[in-house]
């Protein structure tokens, strides 16, 4: 498409590599047709944290938090007092005489911490004396108390004072925590996971290290919880490993190999050069049965009970995948560097045998399209017994740089946050065409003109 | 047995006749009364034998020197007199004996008295000089005249008594605004001559005095110089309280004019402090001496005991007697009604029941209609006031009608027009032309500097008694502070009057319209009369209007019905100017010769050569009749116009393409009039950008003229319209292509039929209003019907997508044509929930659907 304003031979070819996985104008079954940017930000929106159901915060490399509200689009608060960029932030939500009350928690690379109340957009607490930049936060509501893991792991409770603390660590610090039964903490250090203890005694509280799980071969990006029993962590070079929570025992282990392609000679060392990119898990996430991992710009399900990969896609976007969300009915999402969020559903193949035809998407008004968006062809599967295919249902076009994050509203929304320095919020045309009604008579109404 | 004869004898004829009433025909109000039509006449021919060719107005002074004298005639321009005998006429004009002001000693005071006299209208007719005029007669103050007053009058003539007897309501209501200009300004003047009177008097008073002392001190007290000079003295005092005495009535004059409510206030204020600076007067002179020397640099001068009543004195101009500002003012609104009433009365009516009928449909007419000229009505005169006097800004709102609307208007055109000048553009859009977001950086930047102001900031406030209440804190607290520092500049201010209310409300003297052959004056339509103004009126929320569903309907149904029979549809105030019929019709342009609207204007010559609009300038009706021009000849020209013109009434964001600027200016300029909600200042429109384009300026503009260049830059424009092109339409004018979503459907067709007969773009103009008018109506039908809407159950969300399509098929349209229906359907309920400010929370609604390339 677009030859025929292209003109030139080269912009033709960007947009022939580009096209790796082309869905086309015509998606049926994307609901997002309405859109609103919302301009704030200065640098790199890295982080969208939700408050509640009405609003959401956002942050990024210009240290500005930015509180908004989904439905209007409106920036409520600004919240400034970082200096550099933000490293990481999280909802905390305190609980004072039965209102519950949800304050945000930043870490910055000016090595402070700061609590705001987003409903005043004051800086309520601050901690501005850190030996490290925290990198990760993690809150424990059953303690009423929240941790920050950088180059140490420091407890602090909710009046933000400092509990205990590990000794340092490594220059790696912790790029990822989660909380496990029994007052435990898993939390990743560049090829470990090390699992802490916290003990309560009356009021103190310490901290010590229970074990090292070293089976990782390289750097560990991605460490989540599956279910109350199981929890799961990434590594850079493809390894996924899941893991019981209560005794740390390997439960599964899979390396994720994509199956090279026969290759002609020619583009061999171009693909040597970009495998250990491509299998690096980027990000994971899981609804406690299906575990989706971002590997490179490739999908990949993978059934926990089962232990068996469900479907995956090796090229699912132009490049690096950033973000994957998982939801309830089978359908995933995913956003990209590429700049696009992608809206995916797995289905069962009519046939094991049989490679998921490019004619599904046929089926809707292939009549008239202009030219060659036709569906690329889908990776040759393995001969596994229960694979099913995961298809594009619609893809999200607005950003001009990489999509950092998404954090869905339901059905109200879906919000995403770019390197463009914006923020867009998706919304489903039809259900605001209504709420806009709804509006209409509200306001008729309300003049006494109906 | 009752025979059939019988029966008929038994019913009345009104029953047959209620019983059957036409529900084409329109409402009483609407309808333009017929021409006489007697023996065959043609409407056309001139019935009189008037020496001049047009009408005009005429401005004359009963001089107390020379008697009745014309001063001028507007247009200046002495063809339009032609032979016709202006002092002859002004002599039968001012000899109309009406209510004259008396000033001077009325029996029974020792003091002058300032008679405060309500204007007097007359109707006049010379039938053979074949003029009739509507006369308004005023008086203004001069302190050397006899009795302090000056009348004048001015007067509209006409050789068309109907015109006059028809609209003399409209010409009342316009002439009384002109008046309350010239008396305000008068009373101003008036005032500030009294103060230099006073203080010369006052000078002269401690002159007299020190030379008495002297004469007392040489000559002992009962000299005859001495008594001379304590007699001087006394009647210097007699004087100087006389002077007083009419400043004090003069700087009243509001409090005993003005009744609104509004003012009260501030009247409350000031009297206090009249009568403060009274008391003041009274005891102690140095006092008030220092308050007026802080205030001006005026030297007095000594003032001979006995001024010379000569005749040989010249009298003040009529711009002296009123300041100089207020003078143009007034010569402006005189000219705006001399563009106002010209032309045929026929035409007269139709635009002013389309300003009736526009002013009643705020829900649509942002769509299509240019919203901007009944907007302007209100605010064009406003804006004189803020800029002509740009010392005390805030106080001078007290003159306007209190509306936020106006206000924020008047400031945009004040203060943002500079604003945008000056400012550089932002690096995206510096090559092409001013883009929104500098306004809007200039807007919330003078708002950011307005809002310092407390006063300005309680105006933020929405409901309009609060904002007055508000505005009146904030003015009362100014009223102090300039009354301290000036005085008779803030009491002035204050008397401003409130244009858009007393334009109804002018009282009539009853008695003041008979005169040798002057017509008894009869109301004419007194319905339409008051709706107009009425409604003209815009300082109230948009949609207060609407009493209830029912008059909602009934405010649309006749909306549509008048609309399709009206001829002049569209047409509204400001552009009687520029398409009203004049005299001299004769004169053709031969460049645009298929062009109706050229020749219609040939009179004003200031808008010959209208340009394609510009961004950023207000658009006026007759850029949209030019358009009209090109869009005919685009519709010819490419088969898939049809495309194209789906592609803007459907929300869709259309690229014109091209490596010509002028090609691409002139497609756009073709296709601007179906840009829904096109805004006043074209915003939606960008004729003209070399940058790439960004994803928030699809939102915001829907038709885009974009270079295509082989620069780097070009490039990346191609690769924005690559990643964007789903919710673009590109319009290759080197190519002569286009791709975007097919549509099927007759409406567009219809709209746009490239073996059209249509042959004049105006006419095509009109013909694509009707049907976007239609358009529009349906439009609202889907958007204000319940049923349609909200759901029967709380939970089934399905239903009322099903209820919704099956209406839109019921009212004919395909899926193509209810994607129309829909984006219109929601600009209006953005319009409406959000109000005027569609700028600030617009979504960009899209919808997934494939594209196909067209080519010519």
């Amino acid at each position: 498409m677009l030859r025929w304003i292209l003109g030139g031979r080269e912009a033709l070819g960007t947009v022939e590599k580009s096209a790796a996985l082309f869905i086309g104008e015509e998606q049926p079954k994307n609901c997002f047709t309405e859109m609103q940017v919302l301009k704030g930000h200065f640098d790199i929106v890295r982080f969208l944290v939700q408050i509640d159901d009405l609003r959401f915060a956002s942050a990024g490399d210009d240290g500005l938090v930015l509180v908004w509200n989904v439905e209007t689009g409106d920036c409520l608060l600004e919240l400034r007092g970082h200096t550099q960029q933000i490293t990481a932030m999280t909802s905390y939500t305190i609980i004072r005489g039965g209102n519950t009350h949800t304050a945000l928690i930043t870490a910055s690379s000016d090595r402070t911490l700061s609590l705001w109340d987003p409903d005043s957009g004051n800086r309520v607490q601050n901690i501005s004396d850190l030996q490290s930049s925290v990198k990760c936060l993690l809150v424990l509501d059953r303690l009423d108390v929240w941790l920050s893991g950088g180059n140490e792991l420091c407890v602090w409770n909710r009046d933000f004072e400092l509990q205990c603390k590990t000794v340092h660590h490594s220059d790696e610090g912790i790029s990822a925590m989660l909380e496990l039964p029994k007052n435990f903490i898993a939390a990743a250090m560049d090829k470990e996971i090390v699992i802490f203890k916290l003990n309560l005694s009356g009021s103190d509280i310490v901290v010590m290290a229970m074990r090292h799980l070293a089976d990782h071969r390289d750097t560990i990006h991605s460490l989540i919880n599956i279910n109350d029993g199981l929890f799961a962590s990434g590594s850079h070079i493809g390894e996924l490993i899941v893991w019981d929570s209560v005794d740390w025992t390997i439960q599964a282990y899979e390396q994720i190999v994509w199956e090279e392609p026969a290759v002609d000679n020619q583009s061999e060392v171009r693909l040597t050069q970009q495998k250990p990119i491509e299998k690096s898990i980027q990000h994971m996430s899981s609804d406690g049965e299906f575990i989706v991992a971002a590997v490179g710009s490739g999908l990949y399900v993978y059934n926990v009970p089962m232990k068996s990969v469900v479907a995956y896609r090796k090229i699912a976007h132009d490049s690096n995948v950033l973000h994957t969300m998982l939801q309830k009915d089978g359908r995933l999402m995913s956003c990209s560097e590429d700049g696009s969020v992608r809206m995916w559903e797995l289905q069962d193949l009519p046939l094991p045998a049989e490679p998921a035809s490019s004619g599904f998407f046929g089926m809707f008004g292939t009549f008239g399209r202009s030219s060659k968006h036709s569906c690329p062809p889908v990776p040759k599967l393995p001969e596994v017994p229960g694979l099913r295919s995961l298809e594009l249902n619609g893809d999200l076009i607005g950003h001009s740089g990489a999509v950092q994050m998404f954090l869905s509203f339901k059905e109200k929304a879906l919000v995403t946050c770019s390197t463009d320095h914006l923020l867009i919020v998706w919304k489903d045309g039809e259900m605001q065409s209504q709420l806009r009604s709804l509006a209409v008579f509200q306001k008729l109404e309300e003049n006494q003109e109906l | 047995m009752i025979g059939s004869p019988d029966v008929v004898a038994f019913t009345k004829e009104d029953d047959f006749g209620d019983s059957f009433s036409d529900p084409l025909s329109l409402p009483e109000e609407f309808s333009v009364p017929l021409f006489t039509h007697t023996a065959n006449a043609n409407p056309w021919t001139k019935t009189s034998f008037a020496k001049f060719s047009k009408d005009f107005i005429l401005i004359s002074e009963f001089s107390e020197q020379v008697g009745p004298q014309p001063l001028l005639t507007i247009p200046n321009d002495p063809k339009v007199c032609g032979t016709f005998d202006l002092n002859y006429f002004s002599l039968r004009i001012m000899s109309v004996d009406y209510q004259a002001s008396f000033a001077g000693h009325p029996p029974g005071s020792n003091y002058p008295k300032l008679n405060f006299v309500e204007d007097s209208k007359v109707v006049l007719g010379d039938s053979k000089e074949g003029a009739f005029a509507y006369v308004h007669h005023l008086t203004l103050y001069d302190l050397e005249a006899r009795g302090f007053v000056r009348p004048f009058c001015m007067a509209y003539i006409s050789a068309d008594e109907r015109k006059i007897m028809q609209q003399f309501q409209e010409l009342s209501s316009e002439f009384s605004k002109a008046s309350e200009i010239v008396k305000l300004g008068n009373r101003k003047a008036f005032a500030n001559e009294l103060e230099k009177k006073l203080k010369d008097l006052e000078y002269t008073r401690s002159v007299l005095h020190k030379e008495a002392e002297l004469q007392k001190m040489n000559n002992g007290c009962y000299s005859t110089q001495a008594i001379e000079k304590a007699n001087e003295l006394a009647n210097m005092e007699k004087s100087i309280y006389e002077h007083k005495d009419l400043l004090r009535q003069i700087t009243s004059y509001p409090s005993r004019k003005r009744r609104d409510m509004d003012f009260v206030e501030c009247e409350t204020e000031k009297q206090a402090d009249t009568s403060v600076s009274d008391d003041a007067l009274n005891g102690n002179h140095s006092e008030v001496a220092e308050k007026t020397d802080r205030k001006s640099s005026y030297t007095p001068q000594l003032i001979k005991a006995k001024s010379a009543k000569c005749f040989d004195k010249r009298l003040k101009t009529l711009e002296e007697l009123c300041d100089s500002n207020f003078y143009h003012q007034t010569l402006e609104q005189l000219n705006v009604i001399e563009m106002t009433f010209r032309g045929d009365l026929c035409s007269i009516y139709t635009s002013q029941i389309d300003r009736a009928l526009l002013s009643k449909q705020r829900v649509t007419s942002f769509l299509f209609e240019a919203e901007c000229d009944w907007e302007d009505e209100g605010t064009s005169k406003n804006f004189n006031f803020t800029s002509n006097i740009p010392t005390v800004p805030v106080l001078h709102l007290s003159g306007e009608p209190l509306s936020l609307e106006s206000y924020t208007t008047c400031i945009d055109l004040d203060h943002i027009k500079p604003g945008v000048e000056s400012m550089e553009g932002p690096p995206e859009s510096s090559t092409s032309d001013i883009t929104q977001e500098t306004s809007e950086a200039a807007d919330t930047e003078t708002k950011g500097s307005f809002s310092s102001d407390k006063s300005i900031e309680a105006l933020g406030g929405v409901s309009p008694s609060s904002l007055q209440a508000n505005y009146f804190d904030g003015l009362e607290r100014k009223c102090k502070v300039s009354i301290a520092s000036s005085f008779e500049n803030a009491s002035h201010s204050v008397a401003v009057p409130r244009r858009s209310s007393d334009g109804n409300l002018v009282p009539m003297d009853a008695s003041c319209c008979i005169g040798q052959d002057s017509f008894v004056f009869e109301e004419p339509l007194p319905e339409l009369a008051q709706e107009c103004c009425g409604d003209t009126v815009v300082n109230q929320e948009p949609l207060s209007l609407f009493q209830g569903d029912t008059a909602l309907q009934v405010n649309y149904i006749p909306e549509e019905s008048a609309l399709a029979e009206s001829p002049n549809m569209g047409l509204t105030f400001s552009e009687l100017n520029t398409c009203v019929l004049s005299e001299d019709v004769a004169k053709i342009n031969i460049e645009d010769a298929s062009d109706s609207t050229s020749y219609m204007s040939a009179s004003t010559s200031s808008d010959r050569a209208v340009s394609p609009f510009t961004y950023g300038s207000v658009l006026t009706l007759k850029q949209k009749k030019k358009a009209g021009h090109s869009a005919l000849r685009f519709i010819r020209q490419y088969p898939f116009a049809q495309q194209a013109i789906f592609c803007l009434l459907s929300g869709r964001t259309l690229v014109i393409l091209g490596v010509d600027e002028g090609m691409v200016r002139k497609l756009v300029n073709a296709l601007f009039v179906f840009v829904p909600n096109l805004g006043k200042y074209c915003e939606t429109v960008q004729p003209w950008l070399s940058t790439p384009f960004q994803l928030t300026d699809l939102q915001r503009w829907k038709l885009i003229g974009l270079q295509r260049a082989a620069s780097p830059a070009g490039s990346s424009i191609l690769h924005s319209l690559n990643r964007y092109s789903r919710y673009i339409s590109i319009l290759d004018c080197d190519n002569k292509t286009l791709r975007c979503p097919p549509y099927r459907g007759t409406l567009i067709s219809h709209l746009a039929d490239h073996r059209t007969q249509i042959k004049r773009g105006s006419t095509y103009f009109l013909h694509v209003q009707g049907m976007l008018t239609q358009l529009t109506a349906k439009a609202f039908l889907y958007t204000f019907c319940h049923h349609i809407h909200l759901p029967m159950d709380i939970n089934e969300q399905g239903s009322v997508k099903s209820r919704r399509t099956n209406f839109l098929l019921q009212l004919g349209y395909t899926v193509e044509e209810s994607k129309i229906v829909q984006y219109l359907s929601e600009l209006i309920k953005q319009h409406y929930v959000q109000g005027s400010s569609k700028w600030v929370k617009q979504s960009f609604c899209f919808n997934y659907t494939t594209s196909f390339l067209y080519k010519i």
